[in-house]
Order: structure tokens, then sequence, then C-alpha cells
């Protein structure tokens, strides 16, 4: 269990990383206060037991994500954007999302109970429904949480044939990826030779001395 | 505050600071120094040998040169004296705020090393390890993927093209070796079951190192019962040799380490990423640099050759040392373990000073064509090994 302080501390973290993203002018900053926003998510999930994704999180979000986010941003030098008025649709659209959203919370607020704690974890007591011999067995009777174990657990039990699907699904989006793209450069091949021959026609000096 | 909190908190404390600041930080001084003395030597130079107690200073004849120890001091004083230049046309928070996120990570990813095996004093049992979490490969990766950012933003923030192109490149080539850096140590995962490595360490202990199979629960290599064991050892030796190579070039990558230290590339970006910083801020990167090289050497240590076991059979032996009713073989194995380190620290220097550096295209083609597709083909083999096994 996670001492309240350390709670606060990192919803705060991760408050202040959210409002950053919006009113931060520069997409970079935008960008890394989104990174320090998932770090203090991140820091949450630990607090919760659950190491595995708490690491996941800033494994996955933090560090591959948004390094590409920040790098495509820094390629592309979203100045101009800085200077764009402000829509009114855009504007809305950003009022009334977070309204809804607002409402939401405060329904879930006003039905829940004071303050909900985090139930015991009976790890001893979990430890006679796997078998023996399994690493599961002997943390849980170490009354450690093997987290890792118990989430490869579900995943490739329980939920294989949609883990599957979904590793399909991935493959076709990269395959579909790589045909674009593959697409675009044989275009620009084709081109290329048209728009060289006249370059180097027109470099007198190369010809010249050929021909001589 | 009950009692064995207490001393959790204030064991914790002290292995930070120990761990980080009084190992730790050393090594990484006295690895500048190794650099510079390694690479004279292979270069048939003499090196920086001259640094010792200035005793001239203080009206004596002759200084105490001690062949240069003092070297990495002097550095680090130059480093803070020096002026702190900060160009006029540079982002300002970022350019301040990179030098530390590139050095920060490598220092945080020291939590999960484990140092050694436990210590006991006044009878409580003190594991050599700041933070024993069962996620502890897994840890490494995410913190480090952190330390992309440091150099990305200071290539950007230094608002320089050539500072730029190194953070550019810095970034692509840290996303693409992270894939084979962690596809590459599954089939070792697969072989421990596990994710703690303090428990992985001690599996090695007992049943051998993972690269180094010369003993394990039945005895060692000279005898009769290790053989009627140890076929699936020598078999999975052949996915894990593989993973060991993908897994040491991968770290060079990460690390920016000579053979592919492209984002730094003198003869094409000037200085690359740190063109515009100086004094400490310029030093911090090299601090980040090589703390990453230590933390790399050290989970290579980990994964592959035992940790701090001194393998055949010694180590319960050494565990059990006991000085009166403080059982101190846990020092013998920081000791143990530290050697290695420092053996693979020397390894990645002599690399340097030996290959010439890739194209970028070639590091490319090595990380995505290469060594991806030979990482997810040996983790199908580590599979099918271990289940005709079993």
């Amino acid at each position: 269990m996670m001492p309240s302080p350390l709670f606060y501390l990192l919803a705060a973290l991760m408050f202040t990383g959210g409002l950053m993203v919006v009113f931060m002018r520069n997409p970079v900053s935008s960008a890394l206060s989104m990174v320090l926003s998932f770090i203090g998510l991140a820091g949450l999930f630990v607090g919760l037991n659950a190491y595995f994704i708490g690491i996941l999180q800033i494994l996955i979000y933090a560090g591959a994500i948004m390094v590409l986010f920040i790098f495509i941003i820094m390629l592309l030098d979203l100045k101009k954007e800085d200077e764009h008025p402000r829509r009114g649709a855009a504007m809305a659209a950003g009022i009334i999302i977070p309204v809804v959203l607002l409402i939401q919370l405060a329904g879930v607020l006003a039905t829940e109970q004071d303050s909900p704690k985090v139930p015991e974890l009976m790890l001893q007591e979990q430890a006679a429904e796997y078998d023996k011999e399994t690493i599961i067995h002997k943390r849980l009777a170490d009354n450690r949480l093997p987290d890792v174990h118990l989430t490869g657990r579900k995943i490739f039990t329980e939920f294989n044939f949609p883990l599957q699907i979904i590793a399909v699904l991935l493959l076709v989006a990269t395959v579909g990826c790589v045909a674009l793209s593959k697409k675009q450069t044989k275009t620009v091949v084709k081109k290329l030779p048209a728009q060289r021959i006249p370059t180097i026609a027109s470099a007198p000096d190369l010809t010249s001395k050929k021909n001589d | 505050m009950d009692h064995a909190t207490f001393i959790f908190f204030i064991s914790t404390a002290i292995k930070i600071a120990i761990f980080t600041f009084v190992l730790i930080l050393p090594i990484i001084a006295y690895s500048t120094y190794a650099e510079r003395r390694v690479s004279s030597i292979i270069q048939d130079r003499v090196g920086p040998n001259r640094v010792g107690i200035p005793l001239t200073l203080f009206g004596c004849k002759k200084d105490i040169p001690f062949s240069g120890l003092l070297q990495p001091l002097a550095d680090g004083l130059k480093g803070l004296l020096k002026e702190d230049l900060v160009p006029a046309h540079v982002r300002k928070f970022f350019f301040w705020i990179a030098p530390a996120l590139t050095a920060a990570p490598a220092f945080l990813t020291l939590c999960v090393i484990p140092f050694g095996s436990s210590i006991s004093l006044f009878g409580e049992d003190i594991k050599l390890v700041i933070a024993d979490i069962d996620a502890g490969p897994l840890f490494v990766f995410a913190i480090a993927s952190l330390s992309v950012y440091g150099i990305t933003i200071a290539g950007w923030a230094s608002n320089n093209k050539y500072s730029f192109l190194g953070g550019v490149r810095s970034c692509a080539q840290m996303i693409s070796y992270e894939i084979a850096l962690g596809l590459s140590i599954i089939p070792v995962l697969m072989v421990f079951g596990q994710l703690n490595l303090s428990d992985i360490v001690q599996a090695q202990a007992d049943g051998g190192w993972t690269l180094l199979p010369l003993w394990n629960a039945h005895g060692s290599v000279l005898d009769r019962s290790y053989w009627e064991n140890a076929g699936e050892q020598w078999l999975l030796l052949i996915p894990l040799t593989i993973s060991f190579v993908i897994f040491t070039t991968s770290i060079f990558a990460e690390t920016n380490r000579m053979p592919f230290d492209l984002p730094e590339c003198e003869t094409e970006l000037v200085g690359g990423y740190h063109t515009e910083y100086s004094s400490m801020k310029f030093a911090l990167f090299f601090l980040g640099e090589y703390a990453a090289m230590i933390v790399g050497s050290a989970i290579i240590v980990t994964l592959f050759f035992g940790g701090w076991s001194a393998g055949f059979g010694l180590d319960t032996a050494i565990a059990n040392m006991a000085w009166g009713s403080f059982k101190l073989g846990g020092l013998i194995h920081l000791g143990i373990f530290l050697a290695k380190v420092i053996a693979f620290v020397i390894f990645f220097i002599w690399v340097r000073w030996t290959v010439p550096r890739f194209r970028y295209d070639q590091l490319m083609k090595l990380g995505w064509v290469v060594f991806f597709e030979l990482a997810l083909v040996n983790i199908f083999i580590t599979a099918g090994i271990i289940m005709m096994m079993n």
C-alpha cells in the first residue's frame, strides 16, 4: 500500500502534466509535459502493487510512443501552428467534451463511498489455487505478489485468442504501412531520372570534358 | 513506524548512498581515466600520467605523480570551474534541463542491480540490492528508454543544425536498438522463468552461469552426476550465446559507444548534440554516457556471467563467511561483481579503440534487418529446446 502523501504527490504530478499539455504554447513542451503525466501515472500503478503495468506504462508510452511524437514534432518544426487563430468549432468542442466528462466524474464521485479502500491482499491464501510446482505458488506462499506471472498467465490462457487477433491486426497495420510507403518511393524513383537528365546536361564542364 | 520498517528505510538510504556515490561515481570517474590510458596503450602513446599531488605548490622540490591517478579529480575540478557559456540563440529551459535528463536515468537504473548476495548485521539480513523488484530487466529498459529525451532535447534546444542532426540520429538509433535489446534477453528470461535479477543471479550461482555452465546442482564438470543432468544446459548455450551477442552489441548502440557513436560523430557533426555545451553541463553528458556504460556492463554480467557469484560451488561457503555475528560474505560477492563489471568496462573501451565507426545506413540495417529478426528466431529456438527437454 502506498502512503497517502506519495499518492497526492504523484497525482499532483499527473495533474500538472496534464494541464501543461493544454496550456503550453510550444508543441515540444506539451509533449514533454505528457511524458511527465505518464510518469506520474506509472507511479500510481506502482503504488497499487501493479509494478508490471507501471513499468510498461513508462516503457511503452513514455519511452517509445512519446519519443516518436517528439521526433516527429521536431522534424516538422511546427512553429506556424503557434500563430493560428483559435477556431470557433475547435473551441466549442474543447469546452463541451471536458464538461461532459466532468459531469460523468461528478456522477461517479456522488455514488462512491466517502473514502474507498484498496482491498487487502490475501496472498498466502491464494497460493493454494495454483500448482505447487509453479513460480506463482512459490511467490504467493512467500507473501510476494508475482504480478508479471499472473498477468502472463491470464493473457496466455484466458485471453489467448484475442491476443492472437490483436497481433494479426498489428501485423496488418505494419504491412500496410510498408506497402504504402513502398508505393510512394517507386513513383519517386520513376520521376527522378527525368528530372536529373537536364541538370546533368546543363553542367557544361563535365560534358565538354568528356567529349574532348 | 515499527522496527522492521525503520531498519528497511535506514538500510535502503545507506545502500543508495554507498552504491551510487561511493562505488559507482568513482568507477565512472576512473573509467574516463581508463579510457584515456587504455587508448594510449592501444595507440602506443603515453596518455595522462602526470597529475598527482602537486607538492611543488607547497614549496617542495618534486610532485608525486602517482602515474596520473588523480587526473579524474583534476578533470572534475576543471568542469566545475570553467566558464559556463549559454549561447544566446538556445531555448534556455530545455538547454538547461537536457544534461540532467541524460545523466539521471542512468543512475536510476542502478537501483535494481544486485551488487552482492546478502550481509547480516546485528541479526538483520540486508540484501545488497537497493530495490528487489520482480521486474528488474523491464525496469532497466523502461528507465533507460527515458535517457533518449536528454540527448534529443539537447540537440533540439541548441538551435544548431549539427546538434539537431545529432539529436535526431540518437533518437532514431535508440528506438531501433531498444527493440533488439528487449527481444534478445527473452531467451534468458525464458530459461530462468522470472524477472527478478537477484533470483536470476542466485539461480546462476546454483546451476552454472548462463554462458559458462561448468557446474550445476549435481556438481562440477569433473563429476559424473553433472553429465547425467547437463544436456539441456549445453544445448541452450546456442541460443543464449546468440542473445548475448545481440544484447552486448545493442548496449553499445544504446549507450552511443564507439562503433555506433553516430550522434556525436565528429567528422560529420562537429560535436553532435553537445556542440553548444560547455563546462559542467558538457561533463554531465559524459557522466551519463559512462554511467549508462557501467549499468550496461552490470546488466550483461548479471544476466550472462553470474552477477556476484564466484561460481564452482563456492558461493554458499562465501555467503556463510562470518566475522563474529556479522556475516560479511556478501562483501566478497560485491567485490567479485565489481571486478566483473570493470572487466566489461575495459572490454567496452577496447572495442572503442579497435573497431571503426559504422555508416548510418549500416547501423540501421544491422538493427532492423539483422538483429531484430535474429532475436525473434532466437526466441523460437529457445522455446523449441525447452519444449524438447520437457
